[in-house]
Order: C-alpha cells, then sequence, then structure tokens
C-alpha cells in the first residue's frame, strides 16, 4: 500500500504539472460537447428547393407559399423548365424539384385529381429521403385541405379515412439534443481516459524510466494501479463537465438516478483504461500508441450506434457492436437519462461492460509481463 | 573470506539457436569496481539484465546479493541500484520528488526519507535546486543526482550503465569520485563503459567477445598478459575477433 501512495503522489504530481491536462479535462469536454450536438442534428432542415410552375394559378401560388412556410425548405430557384431546375440540382443549388404541371388549378376542381412531380438529388441519401418525405406530407395536407373546401363535411363521410396520432415517449418533441449529448459525452469519456491512459505508460517507455521502475520491487499490478486510478479520477472528472454543461447548456436532468449513472461510469472506465493499458503494451512510442487508439476510437464511434441504430447495421456489424464498450454505455446513457431506467435494467449492459472491463485487463496484464521479462 | 556480492557459475542465456550469453562465470565483492567491457551486441546487456532480475537466464547459477536469479528475483530488486544510460529520473518532477519517489517505492520508513534526503542534498550541494524541476538541472547534474538516487536505499551492489556517456571530462572525473566513495562505503560497482581510460579505474575488468568473457584481471595484469601499453590496445585486440556484427 505504501509503495502505491507513492506512485499516486507522483502520478498526481506529474499530471497536474502538465500544463496541457488541465485544459482538457475542463475546456475539451465543453467545447465539443457545444459544437457536436449542431452537427450531429439529424432534423434536415433548409432543404433547397427548385419549383418549376407551368400553371401560374392561385392553387400552385398556395401550395408554394404553404411549402415555404413549413420551415423545411429553401425556395431557390423558380424555374420555368425542368430542364433549367435540373441544372440547379448539377450545380447542387437544389436538392428537389418540384414541378406543377399546366393546368393544375383546372385539373384540379374539374377532376377532383391531379399528379406532381418530385425529383430529389439522392447523392445525399438522408436529405433526399427525408426531403421527400416532409414534401409528401405537405402535400397531403394541402390536399386534405383542398378536399376539406370542396367536399361539405357530412356525417357518413363517403371515405373512410385512418387517421393516425402517435405519441413520443421520453423525448417528445424529438430534440436531437437529448439524444445526442448523452452519447457525444460517453465518446468523451471514452478517448479521454483511453488516449490519456495509453500515452502516458508509452511516454514512460519512451523517456526510460519505465527500466529503472523494473528494477525496483514494485510490483506489476502496483504499477498499473498507480497508472489506473489517476486516469479514473480525471475519466470522472470529464463526465462531471459533460454532464453540467449538458443541464446548464441543454437542460438535461438525469431521470434516473444520478448515483447509478456514476455507478455504471466507474465500471465502464475499468473497460477503458484497459483498453489504454493494452494499446500502451503494444506500442513502444506516443506516436504508435495514438495511431492505433485512433484506429480503435473511429470504430468506436462510428459501430457503437452513437450515430446510426445498431438495429439497422448488417449481422456481422451488430455482433462488433457487441464487443465494443462504448456501445453499452451509450445505451445506458440513453437509458438512464431520457427514460429513467432503474438497476434491474441495466444489469444486463453491467455485465456485459464488467466482462470486457476484466478480458482488456487481463490481456493487458499479461502481455505487460512478457514484454517486460 | 568475504561473501561475493555477484557470483555467476556458467550462467547463460539463449534466444531460440543463438547464445547471447554463454556460460559466463565471474564473482564480484563488497566494494569492487568491477568493469563489465564488450562491443556492441557481445552480450553485456543481456547479462546484466539478468542480473538486475530483469530476464530469466536459460541456464547455469547466479547469485546478486546473495539471492537467487532464478527464483528471489524480487529480493535482488530490493538489494541492488541501478543506473542506465538512458536518464532515470522524471523530468517533470522536482528533485525533491525525485528522491521522494524513489527512496518511497524502495520502502523507506519517512523518517529515513527525510534524513537521506537532508544528506544528498547537502553532498550535492544542491540546495537551491532542492524545488526545481530536473528538467532545468544541466546533464551533469542529472548524472550525479541519478547516481545518488539509486544508492538511496543503501543497496550491496549498484549496477551502471554506461553511466557517463555524454558528459564532459570535468563531470566525468567527478563521477567517478563518487563511484570510488560508494566503494569504499563496501558497495559493490558493476560498471559497464566504452571509454577505455575510465576502464583502467576499475579494480578489475571483464572483457566479453561473442557471449563468452575473453579476459578477467586487473588492468594491470591485462596489459601485461596482452603485452600491451594502454587498455584500448587489449580491447582492440580482444573484440577483433569477433564475429558477431554490432546491433
Amino acid at each position: 500500500m505504501r509503495t502505491l501512495k507513492f506512485l499516486l503522489r507522483k502520478e498526481f504530481r506529474q499530471i497536474f504539472r502538465n500544463k496541457s491536462i488541465l485544459p482538457m479535462i475542463f475546456v475539451v469536454p465543453i467545447l465539443q460537447l457545444l459544437i457536436l450536438p449542431l452537427a450531429a442534428d439529424y432534423a434536415i432542415k433548409n432543404i433547397s428547393l427548385a419549383v418549376v410552375d407551368h400553371d401560374h394559378s392561385p392553387y400552385s401560388q398556395k401550395l408554394i407559399s404553404k411549402i415555404t412556410s413549413s420551415g423545411y425548405f429553401q425556395l431557390t430557384g423558380f424555374c420555368d423548365s425542368y430542364k433549367t431546375a435540373m441544372n440547379l440540382v448539377e450545380k447542387d443549388e437544389a436538392d428537389l424539384i418540384l414541378e406543377i404541371p399546366e393546368g393544375f388549378e383546372k385539373n384540379l376542381i374539374r377532376e377532383s385529381e391531379q399528379k406532381l412531380f418530385v425529383a430529389a438529388n439522392a447523392i445525399n441519401g438522408t436529405r433526399a429521403n427525408l426531403g421527400g418525405v416532409y414534401l409528401g406530407s405537405i402535400l397531403r395536407n394541402f390536399n386534405s385541405e383542398v378536399r376539406m373546401e370542396w367536399i361539405p363535411v357530412t356525417r357518413f363521410s363517403p371515405l373512410a379515412t385512418i387517421e393516425i396520432t402517435s405519441s413520443n415517449w421520453y423525448n417528445p418533441h424529438l430534440n436531437y439534443n437529448y439524444f445526442m449529448v448523452p452519447g457525444i459525452l460517453v465518446i468523451l469519456v471514452t478517448m479521454m481516459g483511453g488516449y490519456m491512459a495509453a500515452l502516458n505508460i508509452v511516454k514512460e517507455k519512451e523517456i526510460g524510466t519505465i527500466e529503472q521502475i523494473n528494477v525496483t520491487p514494485i510490483k506489476k499490478y502496483h504499477f498499473i494501479l498507480g497508472k489506473l486510478i489517476p486516469f479514473w479520477v480525471i475519466g470522472a472528472m470529464v463526465f462531471t463537465v459533460g454532464m453540467l454543461v449538458s443541464w446548464l447548456v441543454y437542460g438535461i436532468v438525469p431521470l434516473g438516478s444520478i448515483a447509478l449513472l456514476y455507478g455504471y461510469l466507474a465500471a465502464y472506465l475499468l473497460s477503458v483504461l484497459g483498453f489504454g493499458l493494452l494499446v500502451s503494451t503494444y506500442s513502444e512510442t506516443q506516436q504508435q500508441a495514438m495511431s492505433v487508439a485512433f484506429f480503435f476510437v473511429m470504430i468506436f464511434n462510428l459501430m457503437s450506434g452513437l450515430y446510426t441504430p445498431i438495429e439497422s447495421m448488417p449481422d456481422w456489424a451488430r455482433m462488433i457492436s457487441h464487443f465494443i464498450p462504448v456501445t453499452y454505455f451509450v445505451e445506458v446513457m440513453r437509458m438512464i437519462v431520457l427514460k429513467g431506467s432503474e438497476f434491474h435494467n441495466i444489469i444486463t449492459h453491467l455485465v456485459a461492460i464488467l466482462l470486457i472491463a476484466l478480458v482488456l485487463n487481463v490481456w493487458a496484464i499479461l502481455n505487460y509481463r512478457k514484454t517486460s521479462s | 573470506m568475504r561473501e561475493p556480492v555477484i557470483k555467476t557459475e556458467k550462467l547463460t542465456k539463449r534466444f531460440g539457436d543463438f547464445v547471447a550469453v554463454n556460460e559466463i562465470s565471474f564473482e564480484t565483492y563488497p566494494g569492487e569496481i568491477f568493469g563489465f567491457l564488450g562491443a556492441n551486441g557481445a552480450g553485456k546487456t543481456t547479462a546484466m539484465r539478468m542480473l538486475c532480475g530483469l530476464s530469466i537466464p536459460t541456464s547455469g547459477k547466479a547469485t546478486v546479493a546473495g539471492f537467487d536469479v532464478f527464483t528471489h528475483r524480487d529480493d535482488i530488486k530490493q538489494n541492488i541500484g541501478y543506473m542506465s544510460q538512458k536518464f532515470s529520473l522524471y523530468e517533470d518532477l522536482t528533485v525533491l520528488e525525485n528522491i521522494e519517489f524513489y527512496a518511497g517505492i524502495y520502502g523507506l520508513t519517512d523518517r529515513e526519507i527525510k534524513d537521506r534526503t537532508d544528506e544528498l542534498i547537502q553532498k550535492l550541494g544542491l540546495q537551491k535546486e532542492a524545488k526545481h524541476l530536473v528538467a532545468s538541472l544541466p546533464l551533469g547534474w542529472k548524472q550525479k543526482l541519478a547516481f545518488s538516487v539509486a544508492l538511496i536505499h543503501r543497496p550491496k551492489v549498484v549496477f551502471l550503465d554506461e553511466p557517463t556517456s555524454g558528459v564532459d571530462p570535468v563531470t566525468r572525473r567527478q563521477f567517478w569520485n563518487m563511484i570510488y566513495e560508494a566503494s569504499a562505503n563496501g558497495v559493490g560497482i558493476f560498471v559497464t563503459t566504452h571509454y577505455m581510460d575510465e576502464s583502467e579505474y576499475c579494480h578489475r575488468i571483464s572483457i566479453m567477445v561473442d557471449g563468452n568473457i575473453e579476459a578477467l584481471d586487473t588492468p594491470a595484469n591485462l596489459k601485461k598478459k596482452f603485452e600491451a601499453d594502454s587498455m584500448d590496445e587489449v580491447f582492440y585486440q580482444l573484440a577483433r575477433g569477433a564475429k558477431r556484427q554490432a546491433d
């Protein structure tokens, strides 16, 4: 225990003397949490729309103003032909083309039926898709308004319609920040904890002090604990700063127990630090450690279900995501923060993360022994 | 007869087919300065790693400070000092913090830490620099500090791996004075060096060629035996026959 005391004292002195670490702990999480959620907002706004109006009638005007007033679309061009509108798409100035045929109003009134043409630039699939959906729903709305005007509402409507009302649980306003911010915080804690632990250990290899440590009576587990405990504390600090930012800036207050959240964080950090430790045992220089860690953190980011739902990934990708610690914490964060889940809801997640932590740490310790004896 | 601090008998290390250290046998005694010479790749470092408990020998026998290198490596580590060519103190800790750290991990009591720190600072004349970061000290001072720190827990034997590479002649001289002082206090010194003039300061010298100890005697006897004027010549005569490429 006494050895550990001296190791920890040394680590904390070095960490807090390092001028770049304090900003890393406080400034990086704040900035990232302010910037990233803006970029990771899936609600698509400002879809640029080119309109080709062959009709120039009051109804077509009404339709266009309804579309522009929805807030999703930005009218970038009024074209007189489909061809000129297509030019706008080619120049990337328009995402969608809405073509209103000649006689739109006339046919609508006379035949109570009219066709519109929508073309989408599908290079950005999500944008085209969602834009099409939004436009479709506006057109349906317009359609029913028109019908209301003409068909007197009778008790026995000739057409049976099914109307769907939905309610969005846990995030009623479909606010993307509620969804993304807790997830981004997980990534932050992962990166800070994993990178910093790995770099710190490799740095001792690089400057040669590890050789000195190896000839002292310090036990391997002392040395490893001396490295893990400080970064465990730092990980918890980063997380706390992040939670404060999400409360103050985004008004996100966990519905569930904060103690439970920290309890899970404690287990989660074990796995992250185990990862950092493992990377450090395979690297001789800080550059190597950085590249290896970066490779994995990229995978963690993209395959953990933070940005895209795991359910829609192919089977092999879903398999991989089960081995990524980030996956579990992102889910647990969303469960506890948004749904107010309780301990019994997250038991499987807890067992999974503890297993991952165990495997990574044991692997790292075995590998560490091998390289130094 | 005095007990040897290091004693090896046919100590061998193989890496697959490669015999890095081939059946070396020697003894060193308390207070003796034992020079361990050899060209790069001759097997010096491997031999030293085995004696420090960093590497397990393939065969043979060895004890360091009375402990077996196969079974009591932890006891060995508690009883040896080590200073390598790579600088071994933490640059981002102060002089005092470095001393406290190394004294602490060898299990010294707070009382002992305080007394030995005061004594060490006094001896090196570092009163003004005690609270400065080690990074701000000149290289020569760092080396002297590193040597003193390697002795802080009063080891029976201290291993010095090219301790003076890169320091100026004046500091080297001062450094050797510190080595003599430690030797006078009964600490066994095991030193590797590439400076042949330095090797003449040693009480006894061994010269390794291709994993074998080819010569082991006092500098004076070696020069006589090889009919050489200097250790440089002795070394050259032996190392010339080496077959292994330096690494």
